[in-house]
């Protein structure tokens, strides 16, 4: 980085310091607090769009698409997140696969053979050939799909309590004046559920920021690999050689990670003020009676 | 919902088709010297100097992925990536899930590492990293055995005095134990494998065997030798 940097092993103290900190290495480590931010970014309104989905599903009239909803969101609530966070995306690759292998590949070679699992060149996922950061962009895009998946099922039953807070008495007043059930729901439901979901969807939030560190159990290279492989005990075979120093990376995480949900509560606070006006609760209530 | 499956199914089969094949190498990057992350975020080390050369002797492409230890040999069986050179001793269990190639690396001697000269190797606890050669040795001794994922917190433990002694390649532990200043080496060397190998699967006979020539052909010109020799110091084992 500086030009003082090329022979680190005469340098000491502050020079050392910054040599060390903007190393090739340390680049990757800052860059990887913008892979967080970035799955974040994605995965929570998808987790959003699937709950949504999910709490429709179980409020539908057809049975099947009921019994869908209620299934998804107590069965994928009860499975320890580990186990569906190394159980999807392995499925969701080896699915991916099979489809793709039976476009083009010969349909007659089976994918398993004995305890392998092997497509042909043209079906593999990414392709072999693939520059290294498809193969990253891919692994983020099926960790997003499992964060989806598992709080997907969370927001969905969040959603399904706020759906059932809004005073029943307004949704008969709107049947009344002829509404169908869709305009019902456009019209008086969802806009009045969120003040009732917040509370709910907030903390799903902060479960959210403190659950991206299992990014690295899917192979993602996270601030936890990076911290984990740069604090370790580096011995004379790097330029930069240290002795265990895990102790100050991870405090660094913890910063970041309380700096996070810190901003939140502050992000979320505005929204609920916002969301309470003019509502019948509590809030909204207090809020009518302070304004002058 | 409906049209997000749809278009990651859509996404999944249009994703390009596949041209010249380049075989994916996997490695550890935690094991120095034979395999490293170096400063500029990339792997280095013993293994990937004889990797890209053999690459280039068998005219194959090659890239390099870093993948852990305790997943290392089911995400090659699943096709994540062709072939792994992680310091991955050859031995009877492993065939039975992989095949290798012909050694790259003499058998290497395992040591044991304490904080003090008298510690119990017999009946005391005795770490080591976990799916390792040296895991199994310990396994059929009387010590305790404590597993961890990586040797960095292998060393740790014994530090932080959870394990009364640690076990491994004596390579690896060697640069730890020259640079600290309270671990020594004790008891016996220990030999172990039968070298070391290049793992792939057991229906990849066609890479199996471009990699053999080049091995064998850099053996018999010296410059295995040369390379060992480079990264392991002028005393290490070598080639006849």
């Amino acid at each position: 980085m500086f030009s003082y940097c090329t022979d680190p092993s005469a340098l000491d103290g502050l020079a050392w310091l910054s040599c060390y900190l903007t190393t090739g290495n340390h680049m990757l480590f800052y860059a990887s607090f913008g892979t967080v931010l970035l799955l974040l970014a994605i995965t929570a309104p998808v987790a959003l769009l699937f709950g949504f989905g999910g709490a429709m599903a179980s409020r539908s009239r057809i049975a099947g698409v009921r019994w869908f909803g209620r299934i998804y969101t107590s069965m994928v609530r009860g499975v320890p997140d580990i186990i569906f966070f190394l159980f999807v995306p392995i499925a969701l690759d080896q699915a991916f696969e099979w489809l793709r292998s039976r476009v083009y590949c010969d349909p007659s070679v089976p994918v398993r053979q004995g305890n392998e699992f092997i497509v042909c060149a043209a079906a593999k996922l990414p392709l072999s050939t693939s520059p290294e950061w498809v193969h990253q962009a891919y692994g983020i895009f099926l960790a997003v799909i499992a964060f989806a998946v598992v709080f997907g099922a969370f927001a969905a039953n969040v959603l399904h309590g706020a759906m059932n807070a809004v005073p029943h008495a307004q949704l008969e007043t709107a049947e009344a004046y002829g509404m169908s059930p869709r305009q019902v729901n456009r019209r008086i439901l969802i806009p009045q559920m969120w003040t009732y979901a917040l509370p709910g969807l907030a903390n799903l939030w902060m479960i959210l920021i403190k659950a991206t560190p299992l990014l690295f159990v899917l192979g993602v290279e996270d601030i936890v690999y990076w911290a984990r492989e740069l604090g370790g005990a580096k011995t004379r075979a790097y330029a930069y050689p240290h002795p265990d120093w895990r102790l100050y990376y991870f405090l660094a995480i913890l910063v970041f990670y309380l700096l996070m949900t810190w901003g939140s509560e502050r992000f979320f606070d505005r929204i609920r003020a916002r969301l309470s006006r003019g509502q019948a609760t509590a809030a909204g209530e207090a809020m009518r009676k302070a304004a002058p | 919902m409906k049209k997000l499956m749809l278009a990651a199914a859509a996404f999944a089969l249009t994703a390009g088709m596949g041209m010249a094949q380049t075989v994916r190498i996997a490695t550890e990057g935690a094991y120095p010297p034979y395999n490293f992350i170096n400063d500029q975020g990339q792997v280095a080390g013993f293994e990937v100097d004889l990797g890209n050369e053999l690459c280039k002797r068998a005219e194959l492409q090659c890239t390099w992925v870093k993948n852990d230890w305790d997943s290392i040999i089911p995400n090659l069986v699943s096709a994540n990536y062709d072939a792994i050179m992680a310091a991955m001793s050859i031995n009877e269990e492993r065939k039975q899930v992989i095949a290798f190639t012909e050694d790259y690396l003499p058998p290497a001697p395992s040591s044991y590492v304490a904080l003090e000269e008298g510690a119990n190797l017999e009946t005391g606890i005795v770490a080591v990293q976990t799916g390792t050669v040296q895991a199994s040795h310990v396994a059929d001794t009387q010590a305790t055995m404590l597993e961890y994922p990586n040797i960095d917190q292998v060393f740790a433990a014994v530090r932080n005095g959870e394990a009364d002694a640690a076990f491994g390649d004596h390579e690896v532990m060697r640069p730890f134990v020259e640079d600290s200043e309270d671990l020594i080496f004790v008891g016996e060397q220990v030999h172990l494998d039968e070298g070391i190998g290049i793992g792939v699967r057991q229906s990849d006979n066609e890479l199996r065997e471009k990699l053999n020539a080049a091995i064998n052909a850099m053996k018999q010109d010296g410059s295995q030798n040369e390379l060992i020799k480079k990264h392991f110091g002028e005393d290490a084992q070598t080639y006849e």
